[in-house]
């Protein structure tokens, strides 16, 4: 009766509006896909006239063989996967290292240690506001000859020091975002303070911090091309190296930003993958 | 210790955040198997008292025996007292990510060094005490709140406490649970545990309590058995606080 009154001036429909997209609303998926094309045929055509206006003879047949070779049928790695081999062990040893420093940072940061507490902040202050290039030549010409370590080890180890003034704030979120509550039932159970971290908080946080965490593994993957400026034979050296021998910039430098590209995405891809397979799990 | 000790005894205990005074003066005794419901106000310094007692928080003033042994800031002195205390809180603060089961076989793992084979036919004996046995293997979510309450105790039992702190263990719960929760701790009450319940559950309190505590801004205001306590209470603080608690149920 009220009910009807009130549908007669608004007829309220039960069926459920149309999604709308969050970012762009539009009709058609063809819309898209014809939007993409076009700017990908125009990001191409503006490189090829640009090389066409400096005369650049491409070469890409040249290519491949920097990549792999196959002979007699043994498969040879060339210079840019050798170097890939190289990126991922860096980022390999450095992610390791940058995960002891990140989780040690973060305890002290929340410790109540005010030595402990100056140490991290001095820390995370120095490493945040200074270049990271300076980083690295203090690594390599300073620490690297007092503590005599090689190139390898001085770029592993700057570069888990960068990335741990990040992934320290990282670890630190993700403790803080573990209820008060949490901490004192792990008290009143008599757990001793490391019980606490390793059976009540860190299992709770984890998940929230892997996320970030592999954010960092892929920067750090980014990050580790600076390393050819101390010339660890990582992939960006390679590239280097192959460019002033073979004159190909443009088919070097698509190839190696190619690789990295490929090694990322599929990073990211995988976490969303464990992500999703996590969600379904709770 | 011996037998003559009182099980608590809080003597001029004092408390401060900051500038601001959160417990004063307070001085209270617990004797073995007495059962005492402190009520009050909310911001009135009751769960600060019992958050003192098993050192969740620390006095700043006066002295807290336990079994006549004095509360410090000393490490192994303060493990005591978790191993002797247990704790159930207003929100439960289960584990979400271990099972019933792990939630009550942690502690007596960890800290009473128990073996697992034994720590488990413990966490069952608890969890049969609290009608929660056929959920050892679920986790915590899939529980209602009333049953993690429950499981809640049966954690802290697991640590064969001598005195139960509870700090409003039913003002969290849908209605309908609050008697579930209240039952186990009746029981326990008939079974000798030494206890101090933080609750507005008149009810329970008139049923099981042994001594009444009335804090109001930091001090206990009265202390007396219930049934001078609800009949004629002495202070207008109280009688005030009792009239509407007691017209809202
Ligand atoms: N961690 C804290 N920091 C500052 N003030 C607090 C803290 N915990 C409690 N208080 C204050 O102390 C007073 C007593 O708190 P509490 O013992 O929790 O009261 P009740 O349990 O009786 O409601 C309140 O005024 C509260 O705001
Ligand atoms: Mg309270």
């Amino acid at each position: 009766m009220d009910h009807a009154a009130h549908s007669e001036v608004e007829p309220v429909s039960r069926k459920r509006p149309p999604r709308k997209s969050l970012l762009l609303t539009r009709k058609s998926p063809l819309i898209d896909i014809a939007q993409l094309i076009a700017f990908v045929g125009v990001l191409v055509w503006l490189i090829l006239a640009g090389a066409q206006a400096m005369e650049y003879n491409w070469q890409w047949y040249r290519v491949d063989r920097y990549i792999y070779r196959i002979i007699d049928g043994e498969f040879i790695p060339g210079p840019l996967l050798r170097g890939l081999g190289v990126t991922i062990e860096i980022t390999f040893y450095s992610m390791i290292i940058t995960l002891v420093i990140s989780l040690a940072t973060a305890l002290l940061r929340l410790s109540g240690s005010v030595s402990g507490r100056l140490v991290a902040t001095v820390y995370l202050e120095a490493i945040r506001n200074t270049p990271l290039l300076i980083q690295l030549f203090l690594f390599y010409f300073v620490l690297a000859p007092i503590i005599g370590i090689d190139r390898f080890w001085a770029g592993v180890l700057c570069l888990a020091f960068f990335e741990g003034s990040f992934g320290a704030e990282i670890i630190r979120a993700g403790l803080q975002s573990v209820p008060r509550g949490q901490y004192e039932a792990a008290d009143a159970i008599g757990l001793t303070r490391r019980d606490r971290l390793r059976f009540i908080i860190l299992p709770q946080a984890i998940p929230l911090i892997l996320p970030p965490m592999t954010g960092l593994v892929i920067s750090l993957i980014k990050h580790s091309a600076i390393l050819s400026v101390i010339a660890v034979a990582e992939l960006t050296t390679q590239g280097l190296d192959l460019i002033s021998e073979t004159f190909m910039a443009f088919e070097i430098w698509f190839t190696v930003g190619a690789i990295y590209l490929v090694i990322t995405v599929s990073l990211s891809l995988l976490v969303s993958w464990i992500e999703h397979r996590a969600a379904i799990g709770r | 210790m011996n037998d003559t000790n009182p099980m608590l005894e809080m003597r001029g205990v004092g408390k401060w955040y900051g500038d601001f005074c959160a417990l004063y003066d307070v001085n209270l005794k617990l004797q073995r198997a007495e059962r005492m419901v402190i009520c009050g106000p909310s911001g009135s310094g009751k769960s600060t008292v019992i958050r003192c007692v098993n050192r969740l928080e620390e006095h700043q003033a006066g002295q807290i025996l336990l079994d006549g042994v004095e509360l410090t800031e000393d490490t192994r002195n303060i493990e005591r007292v978790r191993r002797e205390v247990g704790m159930v809180f207003q929100h439960f603060n289960l584990f979400p990510h271990l099972s019933i089961l792990d939630n009550l076989t942690l502690g007596p793992i960890r800290n009473l060094k128990m073996p697992k084979k034994e720590a488990r036919e413990l966490a069952l004996h608890y969890l049969e005490r609290v009608r929660i046995a056929e959920q050892a293997g679920k986790y915590p979510g899939e529980m209602s709140g009333g049953q993690q309450q429950r499981v809640a105790i049966a954690r802290a039992l697991c640590m064969k406490p001598k005195l139960m702190l509870f700090d409003e263990p039913t003002s969290a719960l849908d209605p309908e649970m609050i008697s579930g929760v209240l039952d186990v701790m009746v029981e326990l009450a008939g079974d000798g545990m030494t206890m101090i319940c933080v609750t507005h559950e008149m009810g329970f309190a008139r049923e099981v309590a042994d001594t009444m505590v009335f804090m109001d801004r930091g001090e206990i205001v009265e202390v007396g058995p219930p049934s001078e306590f609800f009949n004629n209470p002495t202070s207008d603080r109280a009688r005030l606080f009792l009239s509407q608690i007691l017209s809202h149920h």
